[in-house]
């Protein structure tokens, strides 16, 4: 098989077996029956058997693949081609999006096993799998903004999967709305390109022209900045990421594959695409950087009040989005893309234990749970395991990607790096509240009084996925971006190999990696007192304090502002108050005087036509007349 | 006597039947003023024939220049037979209705809008 037929089959088998289950749940009668799952757990398998054998020859530094574009659409010279683009980011995004889906799938056989949706939750998985792998191998722009909106819309059916519960509904829409606003800056951003001409939609194309300075700087602000609120959009970065926490409505697996490990990190992806266009606009980069800071504290202070275990886990995962954003605006791309790597890990690990809780306990109210630790020995371990790594303790894999980035930010800036290292602090501060409340401690009942004795581990199609998934957060770090030669791989490798993209840089010089120990030593003790600050504030001190609480609580009163005042307030009142206005006094008046004036007037004709034989007989003389006066008039004036 | 004064003299006569055909309300009268209008062309036709240049004046094509004559013969004899028709006409109205006046006949009038 040559590179090109495993990349077509990589995207096409989730999608047949979309189509599959699609079928299933919509004509047969056989909605909940096993095979959908073993489906998708099988064509996700193989895709992601087939990724990892791309990644594999992928790191060669010699491989350079690229498939033939073909001509899609074209109107005289503007013309879009689709190709397929496998340069190291999306070697890297197919691996862990197969991966992550291919786990996710397995846990899912278990967790929703008595749904009545069955098949069709696994039909929705299988098209987002498809859309996600087409979103990272897209190489025309076009092509690349079909699957980010497949995603959305993937997205908005699995937050809605259990479309009975209003609150559901509810968030589908506020998230696909929300997204829609940042999607409209992509689009804009993505037509402004294609007004240069459409050979650049091409993104190699787009690479050589920015790289030969075919557009102004201003231009590349402009379209950069476009394509960076689309980012925001889509990867919940304030002030477009409240949709994130009300998509924990939809199913934990869902919030596992597509809230925190694969969909929310598109916006981070296409940064990373465009990633020329930031090197050579430096306000840009300013931008990235201070947003991804602002959110990365913001979403921390949430997480910390959150009492719900899977918005503590969403609002951490703008936070670490925050932190991606942060290190792509001061360019440390190898850094941003190996903590998104390392981050999907142990995300989706943190959420799937959550939902290995919720499903003991039947509730994601932490101030239900406490004490499960002798209860659910895996659940607990796997959970620490996923914790201490997002917390960054040496050597588990979110310390080497923390690291990274620590060690980027601080050669740019000072300021950033002090706002990154409270985000540690808080980081450690929230994730150990989190585990707390949720293993230590009394059992507080459950949802509905369940007795402590009756709580059991959740089956081994749940756990064993969870195992599987510690072993990276473990690992990775170690080895994609350990400090001294391995052996077997080179040190820092996820970094140098992401710089060896020829097309992102194509003046590739080779730097010396440094290892900071002075950052890494600094972030680790500031881990250790937000872990003991955090465990003191549990055990003895509540620490309260009201106003701030109330407003952290609140989520700063963004929804309020969202929902209350901009949606409710000024659209449904003033808005569509003005609106009916206009429609009333100008629309509809105006039609209401047309109709009005031609009744008038036909009510003056139709005198006429009262069937008097001699009235008809004036109008026939009349209309001689006319006829014959203007026939005069005009052989007078010479006709 | 010139061309322009019998022309004249039939333009009052043909308006004189268009007033009255189009105004009169008894069908008796209509039809009077529609013989008014037969005579009015007649008249024409009679005068143009007469003074019209290579008219009966000097001429000696007498097939030719009798033509308006004979025209004008024609006339009133499809404006007798006529007449005996819309007589008739008249007749079967004032049977069917009672009436011969035109505007107490109407039936295909609409109904009023509004």
């Amino acid at each position: 098989m040559s590179n090109n037929e495993v990349v077509w089959l990589i995207l096409l088998l989730p999608l047949a077996a979309f189509f599959v289950n699609g079928f299933i749940a919509l004509f047969t009668s056989y909605k909940n029956s096993k095979f959908s799952g073993y489906l998708n757990v099988t064509a996700i398998g193989v895709s992601f058997i087939l990724s990892l054998y791309l990644a594999i020859i992928g790191l060669d530094k010699n491989f350079d693949y690229q498939s033939a574009s073909f001509q899609w659409i074209s109107f005289g010279i503007f013309e879009i081609t689709m190709a397929i683009m496998l340069d190291e980011l999306t070697l890297i995004m197919i691996s862990v999006v197969t991966a992550i889906s291919f786990l996710i799938q397995i846990y899912s056989l278990s967790y929703m096993e008595h749904d009545d949706g069955y098949s069709r939750y696994f039909s929705y998985m299988g098209l987002f799998t498809t859309s996600m792998l087409g979103l990272v191998t897209a190489r025309n722009l076009i092509q690349l903004f079909i699957f980010w909106e497949l995603v959305g819309a993937t997205s908005y059916l699995l937050i809605g999967f259990w479309y009975k519960k209003q609150s559901a509904i509810k968030a589908a829409k506020k998230a696909f709305l929300m997204t829609r606003v940042g999607d409209f800056g992509l689009i804009a951003g993505i037509l402004l390109i294609a007004k240069q001409g459409s050979q650049y939609l091409d993104i190699t194309q787009f690479y050589l022209g920015i790289q030969s300075g075919l557009f102004s700087e201003s231009l590349i602000f402009i379209v950069g900045l476009l394509i960076v609120i689309g980012a925001i959009g889509k990867s919940t970065q304030f002030p477009l990421h409240n949709w994130l926490p009300d998509a924990m409505e939809g199913p934990t697996p869902v919030s596992a594959l597509l809230h925190s490990a694969t969909m929310v990190t598109a916006g981070v992806f296409i940064i990373g695409r465009i990633y020329p266009a930031i090197g050579y606009s430096e306000n840009l980069g300013l931008i990235i950087s201070y947003v991804g800071a602002f959110t990365l504290i913001f979403a921390a202070s949430m997480a910390i009040v959150s009492n719900d275990i899977k918005k503590v886990l969403a609002y951490s995962s703008i936070s670490q989005l925050g932190y991606m954003f942060l290190a792509l605006g001061v360019g440390s791309y190898g850094a941003a893309i190996l903590h998104l790597f390392a981050h999907a890990w142990f995300k989706a690990l943190l959420f799937l234990g959550a939902g290995s809780v919720g499903h003991a306990v039947h509730t994601f109210d932490m101030k239900l749970m406490g004490g499960m630790r002798n209860k659910m020995k895996k659940t607990y371990l796997t959970m620490l395991v996923g914790t201490i790594s997002l917390i960054g303790i040496f050597p588990l894999s979110g310390f080497w990607s923390k690291d990274e980035i620590l060690i980027g930010v601080k050669s740019e800036s000072t300021f950033l790096l002090v706002i990154a290292l409270i985000g540690v602090v808080m980081t450690a501060f929230y994730m150990t509240r989190m585990m707390a409340m949720t293993f230590f401690g009394d059992f507080k009942g459950g949802h509905d009084n369940i007795k402590y004795d009756d709580i059991h581990e959740s089956p081994n199609l749940m756990t064993i996925p969870m195992i599987i998934l510690a072993i990276p957060s473990v690992i990775i770090g170690v080895i994609f971006s350990s400090p001294i030669d391995l052996g077997f791989i080179e040190k820092h490798a996820m970094v140098s190999f992401l710089d060896h993209n020829k097309l992102v840089f194509p003046n590739y010089e080779y730097h010396e990696f440094k290892f900071d120990i002075m950052i890494a030593s600094v972030s680790t003790i500031l881990a250790l007192i937000g872990i003991s600050f955090s465990i003191l504030n549990f055990k003895k001190y509540k620490f309260n304090i009201n106003f701030l609480n109330k407003l952290i609580s609140n989520k700063y009163y963004l929804d309020y502002l969202y929902e209350t005042l901009i949606t409710e307030k000024l659209f449904y009142k003033y808005f569509s108050k003005l609106f009916s206005v206009v429609e009333e006094k100008l629309i509809d008046n105006f039609s209401y005087k047309l109709t009005a004036s031609l009744r008038w007037m036909s009510n003056k004709i139709s005198v006429s036509q009262n069937g008097q034989l001699q009235l008809q007989s004036i109008t026939f003389v009349l209309g001689f007349l006319i006829i014959l006066i203007s026939y005069l008039v005009y052989l007078g004036a010479g006709g | 006597m010139t061309l322009s004064n019998l022309i004249l003299l039939s333009w009052i006569i043909f308006f004189i039947g268009l007033y009255g055909s189009l105004t009169k309300k008894s069908a008796v009268l209509v039809v009077i003023s529609l013989e008014l209008m037969f005579n009015a062309v007649a008249l024409n036709f009679v005068a143009f024939s007469r003074f019209a240049p290579g008219g009966l004046i000097g001429s000696t094509d007498i097939a030719n220049v009798l033509s308006g004559q004979v025209m004008a013969i024609f006339i009133i004899a499809i404006g007798a037979a006529e007449a005996a028709l819309a007589l008739s006409i008249v007749i079967a109205m004032y049977k069917e209705k009672n009436t011969i006046e035109f505007s107490e006949t109407i039936e295909i009038r609409e109904k009023d809008v509004d």
